[in-house]
This record gives structure tokens, C-alpha cells and sequence, in this order.
């Protein structure tokens, strides 16, 4: 399991970029708007959310599922960070 | 509207792909759903996947903010649908089993409950001679997945009442849906021209003309389908759409209906699509 070294902005951002360049055979520029350029389909929007959610154990509920939320690799990247943070036990 | 109206329960037949849709759109606009299936394991899976259904809706704003959703029944018994005010079947595409189905179904509602088949091409016609009151049958044509696709065809059997076409409608409208009124004849309008053309575009793929990337980015870049006729095929499931190849060609007579070699392989592979998580793309088994 990765996920203690994808806990950086950079590692999560890597692992993102990584799993959305894979599925549109393209690679995908942090900032690039993935809904306005057509990449990704409303289908693919949701698998999106499961993967983040699986990825990086954390669950996305209520406000936080919107799209402006997954508009680009790096709205995705501070939404995971964000809910990390919130989740941290305090144990670790 | 706010509130949402007292029980407005819609029962649901057949927890495949078309029946989780349609029980996510009834959800996530309001309206209370019973569904009912043959298999335990299928409702439990259903169960998981409407959620997520609901939750792809509600990101894709495809449901009012301001309404509470429905809450949902999963059910074995054909009972529970009683006291439903319309009934949606999404079963099987085989005409005898919609056929008994429906005619169960029909003797338990009470008269002036519409039935509407979800079928993608068999003739209301040809289901209404099962049922005991044939002017309560309508086809309403959902397009997968259903909470997000606005339109639905709405076929008007020679037999279905006015009544029921004012139901049908009315439903519709709790649902958020615009519908377009065809009369009936196999395949209808829509599967009759996409059902051939995803046939079609698999011969050229299985010809070698081109990939099937090439293929639906041809039909997209060029001739503005939305996401090409082979990734449609997988949202449908080759199974379903090889069954309404089938049914379409016996019924108009014509051959080239049938489906092809490489459609036939797919499905006796068990690469049904997004639903298996491989059909003309490789889905790597992520949600469908």
C-alpha cells in the first residue's frame, strides 16, 4: 500500500494525474479543466470519485461532491488533502 | 413543488441495468420505489449500486436540490407491487417472459394503474394481448443510464388508452423527463437506427476498416454522437443489445438486423460491457 508516501501534495497529484492519463491516453497537465476539454465523460466523472475515495480511503459526501471539485488534477489533489486532514485520527 | 406528494410508489420489475437506473431517476426526484426481482444476490448488488447511481445524479445535478429522495424496497414478492401507482418492467429483452410477467402483474394492480414496458423494441402490440386490461400498457423507452439522459421515447400501443398516455405523462413529468410520442413498430424509432449502426460499426471493426477508437472518435468528431456507437454498446450491455438485434430482425424480416459474428462472440465470451467491466473497451473492472 502506497498511501503513506502518497500522502504529499505531490504524490497524491502524481497518483491522479497517473490514473486519469491512463484511462484518456493522454497525459493531463495539473491545471487543465478535464470537463471543458471534453476528457472526461459524465460516466468516467463518477469512476473518478470512486477512485479518489478507494485511493486515498477517504469518503466524498454531501457539498464536496460537485464538480468543480474534480474540474482539474489539482482541485482533486486539495479535496483529498482536505478530507485527510479532516479524518486524521488523532492516534497517528 | 417542494413537498413531495403522499405515497407516490412506483414498482420496478427486473434489478438489471435498466431497472437500477430507472429505480435511481424515481429516487432522486421523490418518488418511493418497489423493486422486485428473481434473485436475492441481484437485489443486494442493486441495492450497492443505486446508491452510487444516486450519488452520480446528485453530482451531475441531474436531481432537484430541494426534494428528499425516495426510499427504496427490494423485494422477491410480486405482492409487494399491489398498491403501486405505476408499474415500470425492465426484465429480460424475451417477449414471452415480459409477456408472463406482465400478465401476473396486471392481475395484481388495481384497474387504471399503468403498465409501462421498458422494452427497447418488442411491439406493445404484441405484450398487450398477455395483459388483462391491453388500453393500460404503454412503452417508455429509457436510455441508459436513465437519471441523466433527459429524453425518453414514449410508444402509444394501437390499444393503450388515452387515460394511460395521460399517466404515462404524468409520471414523466414527476421524473423530470421529456418525452417524444412514436407509434409502435419493432424497434421503434430509437433502437431501430442505433441498434443497426452499432451493429454495423462492429462489422467495420471486425473487417478491419478501423478501430474501434477510430470508430466512435469518427462518429463523434464528424457526425456529433456523443460518445460513438461502440462505447454506447457497452453502456447497454452486448447481451441486451444482442438479444434486440435478434428480435428486430425476426420481426421486420430483415437479415442484416441479426446480430454480427464479433457481437455474437463478445457475449458468448461474457464481455457484456461496463456491466462486466470489458466489452469493446477494458473498463478495469471500476464501477459501471
Amino acid at each position: 500500500m502506497s498511501a503513506e508516501q502518497a500522502i504529499t501534495a505531490e504524490g497524491i497529484e502524481r497518483e491522479i494525474a497517473g490514473f486519469v492519463a491512463g484511462r484518456v491516453n493522454a497525459e493531463v497537465p495539473a491545471d487543465q479543466d478535464l470537463f471543458a476539454s471534453g476528457l472526461v465523460s459524465s460516466m468516467f466523472a463518477m469512476e473518478l470519485v470512486v477512485h479518489l475515495e478507494q485511493a486515498f480511503a477517504v469518503q466524498i459526501l454531501g457539498d464536496d461532491l460537485k464538480r468543480d471539485n474534480f474540474r482539474t488534477v489539482r482541485a482533486m489533489t486539495a479535496l483529498v488533502l482536505r478530507l485527510r486532514d479532516a479524518e486524521q485520527p488523532a492516534d497517528d | 413543488m417542494t413537498a413531495n406528494p403522499p405515497s407516490d410508489t412506483i414498482a420496478v420489475f427486473g434489478a438489471g441495468v435498466m431497472g437500477r437506473s430507472i429505480t435511481a431517476l424515481a429516487l432522486g426526484r421523490g418518488v418511493d420505489v418497489v423493486l422486485v426481482d428473481v434473485s436475492d444476490t441481484v437485489l443486494h448488488a442493486a441495492e450497492t449500486d443505486i446508491a452510487q447511481q444516486l450519488r452520480h445524479g446528485r453530482f451531475m445535478g441531474a436531481f432537484p436540490g430541494s426534494r428528499a429522495a425516495g426510499t427504496l424496497k427490494t423485494t422477491l414478492s410480486r405482492e409487494d407491487a399491489a398498491a403501486a401507482t405505476a408499474v415500470v418492467e425492465a426484465i429480460t429483452e424475451d417477449s414471452s417472459l415480459k409477456a408472463r410477467m406482465l400478465a401476473e402483474v396486471s392481475g395484481l394492480v388495481a384497474p387504471g394503474t399503468p403498465l409501462i414496458t421498458n422494452t427497447s423494441g418488442i411491439p406493445v402490440a404484441e405484450l398487450a394481448t398477455s395483459v388483462r386490461r391491453p388500453a393500460e400498457l404503454a412503452g417508455v423507452h429509457f436510455m441508459n443510464p436513465a437519471y441523466l439522459i433527459e429524453m425518453v421515447e414514449v410508444i402509444r400501443g394501437p390499444r393503450t388508452g388515452e387515460d394511460t398516455v395521460a399517466a404515462v405523462f404524468s409520471l414523466l413529468e414527476r421524473l423530470g423527463k421529456k418525452a417524444v410520442v412514436v407509434r409502435d413498430a419493432p424497434g421503434f424509432v430509437t433502437s431501430r437506427l442505433l441498434h443497426p449502426m452499432i451493429n454495423e460499426a462492429a462489422r467495420i471493426v471486425s473487417e478491419g476498416t478501423a478501430s474501434v477508437e477510430s470508430v466512435d472518435r469518427l462518429m463523434q468528431g464528424c457526425l456529433g454522437h456523443p460518445t460513438g456507437p461502440l462505447r454506447t454498446a457497452d453502456l447497454i450491455g452486448l447481451d441486451n443489445l444482442a438479444d434486440a438485434l435478434r428480435l428486430l430482425a425476426e420481426r421486420t424480416g430483415n437479415t442484416a438486423f441479426a446480430p454480427c459474428d464479433l457481437l455474437t462472440e463478445k457475449v458468448r465470451r461474457g464481455d457484456l460491457g461496463r456491466k462486466t467491466g470489458r466489452g469493446f473497451y477494458d473498463y478495469e473492472g471500476v464501477l459501471s
